[in-house]
């Protein structure tokens, strides 16, 4: 029979009157758990926006026309040569067109997709852009823009004008900031667009954009589908892009693949496209757990050696306590208690100095050019961390308390009192 | 009258540094209400007979009855509960808590039995310390008494469950001769007043020969 409440008043006593090494006990173990969820708020907040900055833009499966030569030529075909060696030297692309064959029906059809949150057409050109006698080389996008701020969030990149400017504006564009810049262009100007086949578009620059790629943003411009459409001249049903958004990432190389063999069209995931992201992300997470775990095994001697000093100090105790009929266990349970205190203790407090430095530390200003939609650092915090850096918390300590505890049940009281 | 403590063929060896027969053929028996001393020389095993007697040394061989229950060989829970329950305890140095007050010290061992509720304990350490005459110390630390006081409440701790006999090591040996005659009256009124059983070690032969029975020791038997 465990009697509770003597063995944690004892417990109690016992950190009380060893206030101070009690106090370096428990701030070490809420240094330990502070800076874990202030690291890891911190990291999980920086990894979200880096991947946003890249993967909010990017959809999770990009459909166009690829230009490429015929996997098959026509003498592989030919049964008659079937049983020879056939070389085919300089194989060309054959003349295709860059807009997708139907491409209105197979975005009803993709629409209509249980898995997919939309599904957008856009017209990708090259062009120039001309200001007086400077011509520069550049993408221009025929976009829907309000359905673009939708899915893949244009908004946040427009850091003059909106998107619905753009809509409302018939011969408008959203200008790169790096064009704008070169040409020395402002909102309300106008601009000429050349295609590659000539003719010159007068084009009123309704707002500008900034996606914090510097080299994206020295060429990239975006318009009304219709407008681009216009300027190629071609009919409204000229679409050379579909960017799908599906409602669950995972699903995306599935689809994409499907799509491919579906409508003999080159289909692009996003994890394909982006590999290099997930691999950064792992790398940061795992850094951010090595330090902290670091930090709670530091935490956690320094419990070991306070518990063990201690009962060092306490062995005539101890003696006596067992030889007034306290068993080892109890004797145990008494130290043991004594770093589970310490453990709860500190990492309650661990808990809320980090939930503090997190949150100050993400009103700190942090503004860059290359990043137009974060104007603080990024902070990421989730009860899941808490939960985490408590459990944390109880199994160090319960380890360091562990040991020592250990060795105090197993004190022979015979030896100690035969000592003095 | 009953028969509180028995051992029967107690021997005992230490293995280091060399093998060395520390106690040989141990047969005696303590009954209620006696007032018991074991006197002997340094080393001739006395105070190695009194801890396996007190259960809290379990490697020997023989046999050791508690109230006529066969306790050689039980599991160290039990003893424990045993000791806590039926051996009071007082050692040469006093051996309190001196971070508790000497009232919680007292209380201690009654809250492990748990028998009863904590006022009830509480009332029975405030008699016990009466009864010895300290209890104007019950709020002090541990630490902040004398000597002669701590050894009194050291004996009202060893007292508090009411045990069946009261055991003790040299317990007058770190006094001076005022609080140890002190504590000697204590001892004799409880044998006297109360029918307590008591089992001595000592070196001194005054306190002794002032005993019921004295029990002589040289190299490891008794006389």
């Amino acid at each position: 029979m465990i009697n509770w409440n003597i063995i944690l008043s004892i417990a109690k006593t016992h950190l009380v009157t060893k206030l101070r090494q009690t106090l370096v006990a428990t701030l070490g173990v809420t240094f330990g758990i502070g800076s874990y969820i202030t690291l890891v708020s911190f990291m999980t907040g920086l990894n979200a926006m880096l991947d946003d900055l890249i993967l909010n833009q990017t959809p999770h499966i990009h459909i166009y026309n690829e230009i490429e030569p015929s996997k098959d030529q026509p003498v592989s075909i030919y049964d008659d040569f079937a049983s020879h060696l056939n070389f085919v030297r300089s194989i060309k692309p054959k003349i295709s067109q860059k807009k997708i064959h139907n491409a209105l029906p197979i975005i009803d059809y993709l629409e209509k997709d249980k898995d997919v949150l939309g599904a957008l057409p856009q017209v990708v050109t090259q062009i120039f852009y001309i200001a007086g006698s400077i011509e520069l080389g550049g993408n221009l996008t025929g976009i829907n823009p309000l359905e673009e701020s939708k899915y893949f969030n244009l908004e946040d990149y427009i850091i003059e004008g909106s998107a619905e400017t753009l809509e409302n504006t018939d011969n408008g564009i959203i200008l790169g900031i790096g064009i704008a810049k070169k040409m020395a262009l402002n909102v309300g100007d106008r601009i000429q667009i050349s295609p590659i086949s000539g003719d010159f578009f007068p084009l009123k620059i309704v707002g500008f954009y900034q996606s914090g790629i510097s080299d994206l943003d020295a060429i990239q411009s975006f318009t009304n589908i219709s407008t681009v459409q216009r300027i190629l001249g071609e009919a409204n049903n000229y679409i050379t892009d579909i960017n799908v958004k599906l409602k669950d990432l995972e699903k995306a190389l599935p689809m994409s693949q499907l799509i491919e063999q579906q409508f003999g069209l080159k289909a692009v995931d996003i994890k394909t496209a982006n590999a290099q992201f997930d691999t950064g992300t792992d790398i940061r997470n795992l850094i951010t757990y090595a330090v902290s775990i670091t930090l709670l095994i530091v935490a956690g001697f320094g419990i070991y050696n306070i518990l063990n000093m201690l009962i060092y100090e306490k062995m005539n105790d101890i003696a006596i306590l067992k030889a007034t009929g306290f068993s080892g266990k109890d004797v145990q349970l008494i130290f043991m208690s004594q770093a589970m205190i310490i453990g709860i203790l500190g990492g309650l407090l661990g808990l809320l100095i980090g939930f503090g430095l997190a949150s100050f530390i993400g009103t700190i200003p942090f503004e860059t050019e290359a990043l137009p939609t974060v104007d603080t650092y990024p902070i990421h915090l989730q009860p899941s961390y808490f939960i985490i850096g408590f459990s944390f918390a109880m199994v160090s300590t319960f380890l360091a308390g562990y040991l020592p505890s250990r060795k105090a049940k197993k004190i022979d009281p015979v030896t100690i009192i035969r000592g003095q | 009258m009953d028969i509180v403590l028995e051992a029967k063929h107690i021997d005992k060896y230490f293995k280091k540094p060399v093998k060395f027969q520390v106690l040989k053929d141990i047969n005696f028996q303590i009954k209620t209400g006696e007032f018991t001393s074991i006197m002997g020389k340094s080393g001739c095993g006395k105070s190695t007979l009194l801890y396996i007697l007190s259960t809290m040394d379990t490697n020997y061989t023989g046999e050791l009855y508690l109230q006529n229950q066969l306790i050689t060989g039980k599991d160290a829970t039990h003893l424990s509960y045993l000791r806590n329950k039926h051996i009071g305890f007082v050692f040469q140095f006093h051996y309190l808590l001196s971070e508790f007050t000497v009232l919680e010290n007292v209380m201690l061992p009654a809250k492990k039995l748990a028998e009863k509720s904590v006022v009830d304990i509480k009332q029975t350490a405030q008699n016990k310390l009466k009864m010895l005459n300290i209890e104007h110390l019950a709020l002090k630390k541990a630490s902040q008494i004398s000597g002669g006081e701590k050894q009194r409440v050291a004996i009202a701790r060893a007292l508090i469950n009411n045990p069946s006999i009261i055991m003790g090591d040299e317990p007058t040996g770190n006094l001076d001769s005022h609080n140890a005659e002190n504590v000697f009256s204590i001892f004799k009124q409880l044998s006297e007043e109360q029918g307590l059983s008591l089992l001595i070690v000592t070196h001194d032969e005054d306190f002794a020969k002032k005993t019921d029975r004295i029990l002589l020791m040289e190299d490891g038997k008794m006389l």
